[in-house]
């Protein structure tokens, strides 16, 4: 598999200001504090997080719908951290977002048919093609044809997802990085949106980065996974590997607070306390300390890099993983 | 427990809307009782009726357009029914307390919550000011609020998610109920603070006796808390059992569905079974089994025939016709 895109040392901190008249920066959020990763073409790469951890951010600045503070984005082996217009508008075409709110995401003012072609209309497509294009998309989806003529009120959170997936697809894009596509979604429902997802992959050989913050759904869907605290990748590897032999601490607890829909066997759970700590002052050392049952004095001085676990697709941060193959730069798989 | 009468019962209950575009049969024939100590689950889709149900239970119902046309509310042994509103008042937050799925919208932002929680507990009990305050603190403290006393002075918008439900909780415990109905406590939480909080109310069920409704759609939380679970599909229940047959041998194919569409880590299928279809429009239901369009075991008589619930020995109660014609006893209808 080729690499379609690689990100490295990703920074996206937001400002904050105090004062009206003479505002002067006080601090910043830090959403994205330095993520390097690559994406194969193809494949899917599940980014998951509490709420806060800074995986939307991440993925909006990957699109460059926000400008990144630090690092370098590359895709197809071109740097696109710096793009701007017109060549940033073609870029658009090749990576598609979406998103989590079905009600939210579609303009209730617009038919189907004036959503889904708005993007093959900015890009100077005909207007027969443009029609063409349409019922194929609506078809791939799983609507009928006599759906481009309605209004998203009239459709069901499902059925506008499906929408939302069409428009995605409107540009043939190679990258589409959906921000919690199903999370709003009933479960019968929710399982008819991913075997879509996962039939278009196929069809359309797209590469996903698939946010979201229900581990069971990124199980499902991924090849590789990325774990998020506090703006950091904490622990990335290949999706079995990553849930088989969990290494840090954080990914050992995310994955044992999951409930299974199963009550025979009782797991033995790893209670995290407190909660997440605001990301405009993250802990010194390893952000994970002041949650973490086995923090030691390292952890709260020293910041672990990611380090290659021997043997497997996997790298994890943490200082008390100890088989870990020390490396100087953190590299990204 | 199985010695306690039921503290709650709830027999043939129907709630209906009536609107402008006809009669949604919200809740038509719900039946459960719940005992002292005992969780009872109720599963279902967004527009299922469990939610409907718990408020026709608090009496809660916005009437019009709605209202409970026909069953029985016992609370007690006494019949909520009859109540006049100026008595159902001295019952909620009393006796039944209920707990919100989203703690951001159920507090009031203009309130701290120290004003908040003596509210409750000056209105059912007989305490004073400083009495009241103290019981607050003592509740924050129960519930794993750190630096009670002072938190209590907070205003809700200056505690995080998890922390608002904890405070949530601890209102509705304020009067020690005898009955909590939690309606998805914690969908809106992280499964880090979602485990915190479903290992704390079993922890204060066990201290306090009292008996839970656990309203969620998600399966797995079902299997971590409850011990009888009731299914609900457009407005009936179509399965009742303890949680530990219902995941064992479900019956209802609208179960089999659910638990089927769900991605579980220990066992990774290769593509999600979805129920096909959407759940129908509750105004218009047709005639017989109102599963019978998305079920994957139709028969012709499913079009025509409503199929009653029916028990097994085991107290497994399904509403199916697959299971007519074995010998059971028919409970209802």
């Amino acid at each position: 598999m080729s690499e379609l895109l690689r990100v490295q040392n990703l920074k996206k901190h937001f400002p904050i200001y105090k004062g009206a008249v003479f505002p002067k920066k006080t601090g910043a959020v830090q959403a994205v504090d330095g993520i390097s990763l690559t994406v194969n073409k193809g494949e899917t790469l599940g980014l998951v997080g509490e709420s806060g951890c800074g995986k939307s951010t991440a993925g909006r600045t990957i699109l460059k719908l926000l400008d990144p503070t630090e690092g370098q984005i590359i895709y197809k082996g071109q740097d696109i951290t710096n793009v701007k217009g017109e060549e940033l508008r073609k870029l658009r075409k090749e990576m598609q977002l979406i998103f989590q709110d079905p009600y939210a995401s579609l303009n209730p003012r617009k038919t189907i048919e004036q959503t889904v072609t708005e993007p093959m209309k900015i890009f100077g497509m005909s207007k027969e093609k443009r029609q063409q294009k349409l019922d194929r998309l609506l078809e791939v989806v799983g609507l009928d044809t006599y759906h481009k003529y309605r209004y998203p009120h009239e459709f069901s959170g499902g059925q506008r997802q499906r929408i939302g997936i069409a428009r995605a697809l409107a540009l043939d894009p190679e990258l589409i990085i959906c921000d919690e596509p199903v999370s709003a979604l009933d479960v019968s429902i929710q399982a008819q949106v991913i075997n879509l997802m996962e039939d278009l992959q196929k069809e359309f050989n797209l590469t996903y980065i698939f946010i979201a913050h229900d581990l069971s759904v990124v199980h499902h869907i991924s090849d590789r996974v990325a774990v998020m605290y506090l703006g950091e990748i904490v622990e990335i590897g290949e999706v079995e590997e990553l849930y088989g032999d969990p290494k840090h601490p954080y990914t050992k607890a995310l994955l044992s607070s999951i409930p299974e829909a199963r009550p025979v066997e009782k797991r033995e759970r790893i209670m995290l306390q407190g909660d997440l700590p605001s990301p405009s002052n993250p802990p010194q050392g390893c952000k994970f300390h002041t949650r973490c049952p086995w923090a030691e004095d390292i952890c709260k001085q020293k910041k672990p890099v990611l380090k290659q676990v021997p043997g497997a697709e996997h790298q994890v941060a943490c200082h008390l993983v100890k088989e870990v193959v020390e490396e100087t730069e953190p590299t990204p798989v | 427990m199985a010695d306690h009468l039921p503290i709650l019962e709830v027999k043939d209950l129907h709630t209906h809307f009536f609107t402008k575009a006809g009669t949604v049969k919200a809740v038509d024939g719900v039946s459960f009782s719940v005992k002292p100590g005992e969780t009872l689950g109720i599963v279902g889709e967004s527009g299922s009726g469990k939610s409907i149900t718990a408020m026709s239970v608090m009496k809660l119902v916005p009437s019009p357009p709605g209202k409970i046309v026909s069953g029985d509310i016992r609370f007690n042994g006494e019949s909520l029914l009859l109540k006049k509103e100026k008595e159902m008042r001295k019952i909620r937050g009393k006796d039944i307390s209920m707990i919100f799925q989203d703690p951001m919208t159920s507090l009031n932002p203009v309130f701290s919550v120290e004003k908040q929680m003596m509210e409750t507990i000056l209105t059912h009990e007989n305490m004073n000011k400083q009495q009241a305050r103290n019981r607050a603190i003592e509740l924050l403290d129960l519930v794993g609020i750190p630096d009670a006393a002072k938190r209590l002075k907070n205003y809700p918008h200056e505690f995080s998610g998890g922390m608002r439900q904890r405070v949530m909780i601890a209102m509705a415990l304020a009067c020690n109920p005898k009955v909590l109905i939690a309606d998805e406590p914690t969908t809106a939480l992280d499964v880090t603070i979602q485990a915190q909080i479903l290992d704390l109310l079993k922890k204060l069920q066990q201290e306090l006796g009292m008996a839970i409704i656990m309203i969620t759609h998600d399966l797995g939380v079902v299997a971590e808390v409850c011990d009888r679970v009731m299914v609900m599909y457009a407005g009936k229940p179509v399965e009742f059992s303890s949680v530990k047959e219902l995941f064992d041998h479900p019956k209802h194919p609208y179960t089999w569905g659910l638990l089927s569409s769900i991605p579980q880590i220990h066992n990774r299928k290769e593509r999600l079974e979805a129920i096909k279809g959407l759940p129908p429009d509750l105004r218009d239901l047709a005639k017989g089994c109102s599963f019978a369009p998305r079920c994957t075991h139709v028969k012709e008589e499913c079009l025509t025939k409503d199929p009653a619930l029916l028990e097994d020995e085991t107290d497994h109660f399904v509403r199916c016709l697959l299971y007519e014609q074995e010998e059971k006893v028919i409970i209802h209808e």
